[in-house]
């Protein structure tokens, strides 16, 4: 386990993520159905979907590991009905775990009381819904101000705060409009737009995009990217869509049957998948926008180049923007690291197989 | 047709299923068949035997707790204390809460605020004019829905001011802004409670199952012993009774809050209150306004009821009419409150619909109808016209109703009294013969078979435990008379919506005039039924069937009209490529998929049918309701409760068994909504 935890942190880019573990989750399990603690305690904490099943319950989320760094986009894909929803409840603990601890910041929410956790909730955590989750008696401008609203704050204070982030995700003009006289992608901006109301420090995402037409989704997902840099929350985002997974994550836990499988970089998933379930998965992810240079090049400092190609590619750019540079070389090129000197080189050969996407299938 | 190559398949498979279903249904058989026998010998035996118990229950088997309730009751008003307070205090202290607002209610409708007390008091500040109520109530209708709805209520409005109705409706209307929003609170309170516990969900259900079957005027001899003749004890039945589908429709209107929406209630840190006033409340606003609408309806159907322990307005003078067999103005009366009925079903249901991003209240129309209700008041004093409507430009049409009648009467009296006589002759007193030459015990057990084969043990034991109460608290042959006469009812009720219901969910015109007469049937109060089929039939066992099919006849034609809709088009567009002829379509296909829905249908009819007999206890039928009704007019608490549980206990067997019929019935179409 720890060596699975360990080998997690492998690869991931040290500049977006810190290096505190922002929000942790020890051997969480979640079962469904009456006598569930003692259940699994009678088994000694850990029972097989065989046993859950027999026993009459319903397995939602098995022995899960994970911890989010601050600052990081913690992403967490599976099939429908894997556990994904409910891993996130129990993370906020709207839902209570079966066994297991959530610790944020250090601390044990199991050990918060009924008040310390709304003081929580209120001021630290915020929630984007897959259906949106708009009041429909409220306008826009006051279901982004309904968080505040139930902090107590000032109507001049919230209202002030409810404009800003109505602007922010462009809907400015529409803050007396009714959520149902707006398009899904807009009520999806309101529900952002609220979530962000209180500045949350971890912000979670239940399939927020999965409701919405491909065009406006991919619209969104830039606009998720453009929020994400602004307000540098620590994320956790629920997916199915492996695309989605990809292009938002710096790290993804793949989930099945109510356990983690992998967690790792999008690269290191489709460079060591931890089994064939994550091989089958990862395969239909052009690598070409995953991998970077470094985790194909040929490694050596001395590289021998002919005169003509002088070209030199980044370490950690990712083969699809370096792929027109390479071929055009007559030879392979020369890969620097950020200071400037030849770590390796690259040739069209790995180039063209990595585009050809030349896997076993 | 290349279809028709597949009907050897089809009609084996067809053969089979029928044969299955036979198989499956000759313990049914056999049970009519004993049924029969039993019926036909049961004289024989009785009387050659000397075994009279083995037809009637034998009276010296009877144990009726009539006496101990009544006992008990008196010992509640006159001794039973809590500790801190007595019992007669608790119920001063209700009257005491209903009492000041209804008051005032009244003050401000009918009769103005007083200076003194009775006879002497003068009148120091006169109620509100009939144009500003007119005024008012249209500028709701315009606040909630649009102009044409403020017309309608208006229009009708105007008609209580015209035919002369007016100071009735008004205090009809008093009781009503009193009774409505109490029995809407507490619903609502008790609502949200079974909502948050799982425990007081538990104890409440049964309650409220008990508050919508026992029959109303079993709990108005109670009440009228704990309050007294009045408008309080009137106020408190009529809460009892609207009450309860606000308690249900607020806890299932809030389960159906989505899930996310609570998930978001809680992320966001909602205390509890927050959580139920701010997110849960407003969500669930509309299923919440049918709760509201539903109370307004039940409030209105109580209103002659409740005039029978003191409650004035229309309701008075329907049942006073009634007594007098004053057909017209009994007649004026009812459409008075069919028309206050109408006027406060629309404004109800448009606030449900009520677009809330819209407009906001106005406040033009309020200065507006502030303006006008401020001027009548001045004008009042000046033009006596401003103040009362003037009786000089009334209309009555009460006359007009009695010429009607009499002139049917004189003309057709004969052919009335053929259509009675033989349907008495041919349908109903044979059923009744059946229904009483059954022995006693035979209905016991056969319906506990009959709870065996739907629902095992336990319904077998529920059914017959509540059969054997009937018969042990000796008012048998009374049930037995109810039961023939719901059943002939109901089984009329459905032979004419089942169809109705079939034809309107096949046809678009069909289907708009249906659904407006429907609409109107539900929206009409029972008693209004009675007073023309009084008229033309006099009083008797014909006369409460016609009342009780016409007022049970909308859930069969509604359910099955829905049932049948609902059908997945898929299907319908399978069996109609796969060769189905229209025929084939509606008695293979569409009837049986509908069943779970038309049985609900039946159920809803068979309550409906057991309310409106109670009431047709007025025109002479011998039954239950005819047992309650006396214990009421003799203040009898006892006998008046026991009678009321018999009805109650009718109604649940009822509703055990068509449920569990129901139930399978969809297991076996449609097994995967189970
Ligand atoms: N409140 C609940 N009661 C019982 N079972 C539940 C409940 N919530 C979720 N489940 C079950 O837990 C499993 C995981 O559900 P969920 O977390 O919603 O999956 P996902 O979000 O990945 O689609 C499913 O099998 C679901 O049926
Ligand atoms: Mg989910």
């Amino acid at each position: 386990m720890d060596d699975r935890k360990r080998v997690a942190l492998e690869g991931v880019d040290r500049r977006l993520i810190g290096s505190t573990p922002k929000l942790v989750c020890e051997g969480a399990w979640k079962l469904f159905g009456p006598g569930a603690e003692e259940f699994l305690n009678a088994r000694g904490g850990t029972a097989t979907l065989d046993e859950i099943g027999t026993a009459g319950l319903v397995s939602a989320v098995r022995n899960v590991d994970l911890a989010v760094q601050a600052g990081e986009s913690f992403v967490v894909m599976g099939l429908s009905g894997c556990g994904k929803s409910t891993l996130l409840r129990c993370l906020s603990r709207i839902t209570e775990l079966t066994a297991g601890r959530i610790t944020l910041d250090g601390r044990d929410l199991g050990s918060l009381s009924r008040d310390e956790l709304v003081d929580l909730r209120r001021h630290k955590m915020g929630m984007v819904f897959q259906h949106f989750a708009l009041l429909p008696h409220l306008t826009v401008l006051e279901n982004v101000a309904f968080p505040l609203r139930i902090q107590g704050r000032t109507a001049a204070e919230r209202e002030a705060r409810a404009r800003e982030l109505i602007e922010v995700v462009g809907l400015g003009g529409r803050e007396q409009h009714f959520p149902r006289q707006l398009s899904g992608g807009q009520q999806q901006r309101v529900g952002i737009a609220r979530s962000l109301a209180v500045n949350p420090e971890v912000w979670f995402l239940d399939e927020p995009f999965s409701a919405l037409d491909p065009l406006i989704r991919s619209e969104m997902q830039e606009e998720f990217l453009r929020l994400r840099n602004m307000f540098s929350t620590t994320i956790v985002f629920i997916t199915h869509d492996l695309d989605e997974a990809v292009r938002l994550a710096t790290r993804i836990a793949i989930m099945r049957d109510g356990e983690i499988i992998q967690t790792d970089t999008p690269e290191q998933l489709i460079l060591r998948p931890a089994n064939s379930y994550v091989e089958e998965f990862t395969r239909r992810i052009p690598r070409a926008k995953v991998l970077t240079v470094g985790s194909v090049m040929r490694a050596s400092t001395n590289v021998e180049t002919r005169p003509s190609s002088d070209s030199v590619v980044r370490v950690d750019a990712k083969i699809c923007d370096v792929a027109a540079a390479v071929l055009a070389a007559t030879g392979p090129v020369r890969v620097a690291n950020s200071t400037g000197s030849v770590v390796g080189s690259l040739d069209r050969e790995t180039v063209i197989s990595v585009l050809a996407d030349t896997r076993s299938r | 047709m290349s279809t028709r190559n597949d009907s050897p398949v089809g009609s084996s498979g067809n053969l089979r299923s029928i044969s299955r279903r036979l198989g499956g249904a000759w313990p049914w058989f056999v049970g009519l068949f004993v049924t029969a026998v039993l019926a036909a010998t049961s004289d024989d035996v009785a009387s050659r035997r000397g075994w009279v118990w083995w037809r009637d229950y034998p009276e010296g088997w009877v144990r009726s707790p009539a006496d101990v309730i009544s006992r008990a009751t008196k010992w509640l008003v006159n001794e039973a204390t809590f500790g801190l307070f007595s019992f007669t205090q608790f119920t001063r202290a209700i009257s005491f809460v209903i009492e000041r607002p209804y008051g005032w209610a009244r003050a401000i409708l009918v009769d103005g605020f007083m200076d003194g007390v009775g006879r002497r008091a003068d009148q120091i500040v006169p109620p509100l004019s009939w144009i500003a109520v007119i005024v008012l109530v249209a500028a709701l209708g315009r606040h909630a829905s649009n102009r044409r709805l403020a017309v309608l209520i208006a229009a009708l409005f105007a008609y209580l001011a015209v035919f002369g109705q007016w100071a009735s409706a008004m205090v009809t209307l008093s009781s009503m802004v009193i009774a409505v929003p109490i029995g809407v609170a507490i619903g609502l309170g008790l609502g949200i409670a079974s909502y948050r516990s799982a425990r007081v969900e538990r104890l409440s259900t049964p309650v409220l199952d008990l508050m919508q079957t026992i029959p109303t005027f079993a709990y108005l001899v109670p009440i009228l012993f704990f309050f007294g003749f009045g408008p309080v004890a009137a106020l408190f039945a009529t809460i009892i009774y609207a009450m309860p589908p606000m308690a249900r429709i607020t806890t299932l209107s809030l389960r159906g809050v989505p899930s996310d929406i609570k998930d978001f209630g809680e992320m966001i840190g909602c205390s509890t209150r927050q959580m139920t006033w701010r997110v849960l409340v407003p969500t669930a606003k509309a299923g919440l306004m049918v709760g509201v609408n539903q109370v307004i309806m039940l409030s209105l159907n109580m209103v002659i009821i409740a005039s029978m322990i003191g409650a004035g307005g229309l309701g008075f003078d329907v049942l006073e009419s009634l007594r007098r067999l004053d057909i017209g103005r009994g007649l004026e009366a009812g459409l008075a409150i069919v028309a206050l009925a109408i006027a406060l079903d629309r404004l109800s249901q448009a606030y449900a619909v009520r677009d809330t991003g819209a407009v906001r209240a106005s406040r033009r129309a309020s200065l507006v109808v502030g303006a006008v209700v401020v001027a009548t008041f001045a004008l009042g004093y000046v033009i006596e016209a401003v103040r009362n409507y003037p009786a000089s430009l009334g209309v009555t049409s009460g006359s007009f109703w009695d010429d009607l009648i009499s002139w049917i009467n004189v003309n057709y009296y004969d052919t009335l009294e053929a259509i009675k006589l033989f349907v008495l002759d041919g349908f109903m007193l044979p059923v009744k013969r059946l229904f009483l030459a059954t022995p006693w015990w035979w209905w016991v057990v056969g319906l506990g078979a009959v709870g065996w084969a739907l629902g095992r043990v336990r319904l077998a034991i529920t059914v017959m435990s509540l059969t054997a109460f009937i018969a042990l608290v000796g008012l048998w042959e009374f049930a037995m008379f109810t039961v023939y006469l719901c059943s002939v009812s109901v089984i009329v009720a459905m032979l004419i919506g089942v169809p109705l219901g079939v034809w309107a969910a096949h046809n678009e015109r069909a289907s708009r005039v249906i659904g407006v007469v429907i609409d109107t049937l539900q929206t009409l109060p029972s008693f209004v039924y009675l007073i023309p089929v009084v008229m033309l039939f006099r009083v008797g066992d014909f006369t409460a069937f016609i009342a009780i099919v016409l007022y049970a006849l909308a859930p069969a034609v509604r359910y099955t009209w829905h049932g049948i809709r609902e059908i997945d088009a898929q299907v319908v567009e399978a069996a109609t490529v796969s060769g189905c002829t229209p025929r084939q379509l509606l008695t293979r296909v569409k009837l049986p998929l509908a069943l779970p829905e038309i049985l609900l249908g039946l159920n809803q009819t068979i309550m409906l049918a057991l309310s409106m007999l109670v009431i047709t206890a007025l025109v002479g039928t011998r039954d239950l309701g005819q047992e309650v009704y006396v214990a009421l007019v003799k203040a009898s608490t006892g006998r008046g409760i026991v009678a009321g549980l018999c009805i109650a206990f009718i109604a649940i067997v009822a509703d055990r068994l068509i449920a569990a019929a129901a139930r399978s019935a969809r297991e076996r179409y449609r097994p995967e909504q189970v």
